[in-house]
């Protein structure tokens, strides 16, 4: 029962979010500087010109006539059409998302992969040498942002020791037989492992960038909660029973020490979403973080608007997740 | 040979190194890999922001041809138009259309396409940002390989916006056939390449036209990626993953040119700082002293790395009405003088704003900042804003800059109309200088139908500007391009960088 009542409670102020998110952006985005109209004007334009032009774009209306064309238009499934791409904007974020988010998912397994392994060595080697080494390296992990992590790799891996592509999602001379734009997913699913191994190829370097900060954090939280946990009654009582001390960490501490940090990978992962919008410009990989970008550049007010409403959905739709999860594992709030 | 463990592993890494990055430069390309700054929104050239974008022009260049051909000095050449002109009177057009040129899908190009391609241009309803310009001609007409077309409002630079932007011959059939959005998910043209493959924002891959009327290009395919960070762009090149590539930082280019073909063309882009005539702008005396105490030379050198041509006028050497005698020189103590006949000096300075954007153009604010140095050595505060560049457009639409805003203009037709014209004529939306004296002097000029005359009389506007300093112009940018030493570029004057103009070394 309380399980249902967070649940409606969430759906409810998930709803509330997102059409505030709405009402912000559209507003916003048209206060802040930048016409997208005078960025179009050639020289000699008239004021007849400009204005002919900004009707076209239907700018020429109030901005709460202009948010109540969009707004219905949205709730039909219609969120306009691109000024700069001339295409309908929802079929292009739906386009670019899947790529996004397999770059995401890549960063973020990778994180959970070497955070994860941080802190089980960290918490197995405990007061020791190896420890302060894998603080230390965590420490330089999280000072240096994403982007510069981006820049070193393209440096090592792109021009250094060239084993990895710096550019792009797919080698372009490829034949990609795909129908659906999960181009790792499906080319996993159709067995095409070359085609696998070209677009991870891609994909390594700044899933990788993604993945450092990340992995970090997970690696910090989840070795403080495994050290918290390694001195509770149960596990002590598990060591009196004869476990070795990897299987203590491994089966005894770590489902409990897992909690706190499930709960910031879900929060986690919809800043690493966000820092794709960088890491794809780095290395001109074509997802919604590089189509934001060229958005803003261009005033594309209609596609900028698209944007943020769908990375709106992801990140409530992700922390719902997490909440619901959350909820699900914790016994005091499935019982109520 | 005694092989410790250390040595082995620099050995093997150093040979893994060399194998995986030699190869790109040393066998021969087959497939040329561009990396590219700008990704390509649009393939209609004639619509929308992207049409007027001079930045990608180079990549519609590559698939479609424009009315007439431009070459890398700027100057015109016989393209799809072999012929061209006015009637005596000028009331009428007249053009000669290239005859045995097709289409990439086959279909023969006629003179249908051209007429068609004019009046579409014209017509408002398709979104092309500069309709108003091709609305001077009017009721064409098509006769075997000729078009005419009447002269609705006589416009000397016409002929030049054929090869400016918009300019372009769309397939008259095709078009209609498959409508806008079946264009742009399968353009054709009649250009050296064809598009066999486009990822927006991420590659376009092209196949050369092998009945191409300029004949075939040099490279059979050519992918041209969309890398849009600098730094990234610099590591393609560097790595082999791209044979060409341009737009890096002076330093990087500095660098890394002494092993590839590099290549630094001044192009028909200019640094310019608009005066508007508002505040303390009005009095000449300030203006005079603002544009004497600028060492435009000493910004390009330090600055830039010397990779910059330092103007005096909005005209470049390439353009047609470019005067080199008309000078504005460096002189600090004159600068001096003209502000304490206005009662200023070093203790008690003009006071006034100066807006630039930072990043948009190599070293914008960095220059900005130096001059900004330099205007307070004679008796010049001036207050640095920084904003973006729509902000600019927006401002400057609004006849709203600050006293001094920074700017880069590019021209790349070459004619003073679309230069000094535009940017100093007081009624036009891009000036914010509205003087009633330069309004009298550009007027007559718009329709002035004796060429020389008309040249002449735009050399006459550009030293009355620079007399009563009514701008600044600061530098004409250098375009770099550094490419793999197997390809030998052809840099063109307008900035766009063409593959069909790069051949094997």
């Amino acid at each position: 029962m309380a399980l249902l009542q967070t649940l409606i409670l969430r759906v409810i102020t998930t709803a509330v979010t997102l059409l505030g998110v709405a009402v912000i952006v559209f507003f916003v985005i048209r206060v802040v500087p930048g016409n997208p109209i005078a960025m179009m004007l050639p020289p000699g334009a008239t004021a007849e010109d400009i204005a002919n032009l900004t009707a076209i774009y239907g700018l020429d209306k109030s901005i709460p006539q202009q948010f109540f064309i969009w707004g219905t238009g949205v709730l039909g499934g219609d969120f306009g059409t691109s000024i700069t791409l001339k295409q309908p904007v929802l079929e292009l974020v739906l386009g670019r998302l899947p790529a996004t988010l397999e770059l995401s998912v890549l960063a973020l397994v990778m994180a959970i992969v070497i955070g994860g392994a941080a802190a089980l060595t960290g918490t197995r080697l405990r007061e020791t040498r190896v420890e302060g080494g894998i603080d230390v390296a965590q420490g330089m992990a999280l000072s240096v942002p994403d982007f510069l992590w981006g820049l070193v790799l393209i440096l090592v891996f792109g021009v250094l020791v060239p084993v990895f592509q710096i550019s792009g999602r797919v080698t372009p001379s490829l034949q990609l037989p795909f129908v659906s734009d999960f181009y790792l997913v499906e080319s996993l699913l159709r067995l095409r492992f070359d085609l696998s191994l070209d677009l991870l190829s891609h994909m390594l370097l700044p899933a990788l960038a993604l993945a450092i900060p990340l992995a970090a954090i997970i690696g910090q939280l989840l070795k403080q909660s495994l050290k918290e946990t390694m001195h509770l009654d149960y596990v002590t009582l598990a060591r009196t029973q004869g476990y070795s001390e990897a299987k203590v960490i491994w089966s005894q501490a770590l489902p409990n020490a897992i909690l706190p940090t499930l709960t910031l990978v879900g929060v986690q992962f919809t800043f690493l979403i966000g820092g794709t919008v960088i890491i794809e410009r780095l290395f001109s990989y074509e997802g919604l973080g590089n189509m934001a970008i060229d958005a803003v550049i261009n005033r594309d007010l209609p596609l900028i608007q698209g944007i943020v409403i769908l990375f709106a959905v992801i990140f409530t739709g992700v922390n719902l997740l997490v909440d619901l999860t959350y909820a699900a594992l914790n016994p005091r709030l499935r019982h109520g | 040979m005694n092989l410790s463990r250390r040595s082995l592993l620099k050995l093997s890494g150093a040979a893994i190194a060399a194998s995986v990055a030699l190869p790109s430069f040393a066998q021969a390309i087959d497939e040329l890999v561009i990396a590219y700054n700008v990704p390509l929104p649009s393939w209609d050239p004639t619509t929308g922001p992207s049409a007027v974008n001079p930045t990608i022009q180079g990549l519609y260049q590559s698939v479609f041809d424009q009315f007439i051909l431009q070459q890398p000095d700027l100057k015109p050449a016989p393209g799809l138009l072999t012929e061209w002109g006015w009637n005596d009177d000028k009331t009428q057009v007249h053009m000669t259309v290239r005859e045995g040129v097709t289409w990439h899908d086959g279909s023969p190009f006629t003179a249908e396409d051209v007429a068609w391609s004019l009046e579409r241009a014209a017509n408002p309803e398709t979104g092309n940002p500069i309709n108003f310009v091709w609305a001077s001609l009017g009721n064409f007409k098509v006769d075997g390989n000729t078009v005419t077309a009447d002269v609705k409002q006589f416009d000397p630079t016409i002929f030049k916006w054929m090869y400016f932007l918009t300019g372009y011959v769309l397939p008259k059939a095709y078009y209609t056939a498959v409508g806008a959005e079946g264009f742009e998910k399968a353009p054709i043209g009649t250009g050296p390449y064809m598009v066999e493959k486009f990822e927006q924002n991420a590659f376009v891959r092209l196949k050369a036209n092998a009945n191409y009327w300029g004949g075939k290009p040099d490279f059979d395919t050519v992918t041209i990626k969309f890398v849009t960070d600098s730094a990234a762009r610099v590591a393609e090149i560097e790595s082999g993953s791209s044979h060409v590539t341009l737009e890096m930082p002076y330093e990087e280019y500095d660098r890394l040119k002494g092993n590839m073909n590099a290549y630094a063309t001044p192009v028909s882009d200019i640094g310019m700082i608009f005066l508007n005539d508002i505040e303390v702008m009005a009095d000449p005396n300030v203006r005079k002293a603002a544009v004497a105490a600028i060492d435009k030379q000493a910004i390009v050198d330090r600055l830039l790395s010397g990779y910059g041509v330092p103007i005096d006028t909005l005209e470049t050497p390439e353009y047609d009405a470019y005067d080199a005698s008309i000078k504005t020189p460096y002189d600090p103590d004159a600068a001096i003088a003209l502000l304490a006949a206005s009662g200023y000096s070093v203790d008690n300075p003009v006071k006034f704003k100066i807006q630039t954007t930072k990043g948009f153009k190599p070293k914008d604010y960095e220059m900005i900042q130096a001059i900004v140095g330099l205007w307070r050595k004679v008796g010049i505060e001036a207050e640095i804003e920084v904003y973006e560049i729509a902000k600019h457009y927006e401002l400057r639409g609004a006849d709203q800059l600050a006293p001094a805003a920074f700017y880069n203009w590019g021209n790349s037709v070459a004619d003073p109309t679309t230069s000094t014209g535009f940017a100093m004529f007081g009624p036009s939306p891009h000036s914010v200088w509205d003087s009633q004296d330069l309004i009298d002097k550009i007027g007559p000029l718009w329709g002035e139908k004796d060429e020389a005359k008309r040249i002449e009389g735009w050399k006459g506007v550009s030293r009355y500007v620079a007399e009563n300093a009514y701008v600044i112009p600061l530098l004409q940018y250098v375009q770099p391009i550094l490419a793999a030493k197997g390809v030998t570029v052809t840099p063109h004057h307008s900035g766009a960088l063409l593959p069909h103009l790069m051949k094997r070394a």
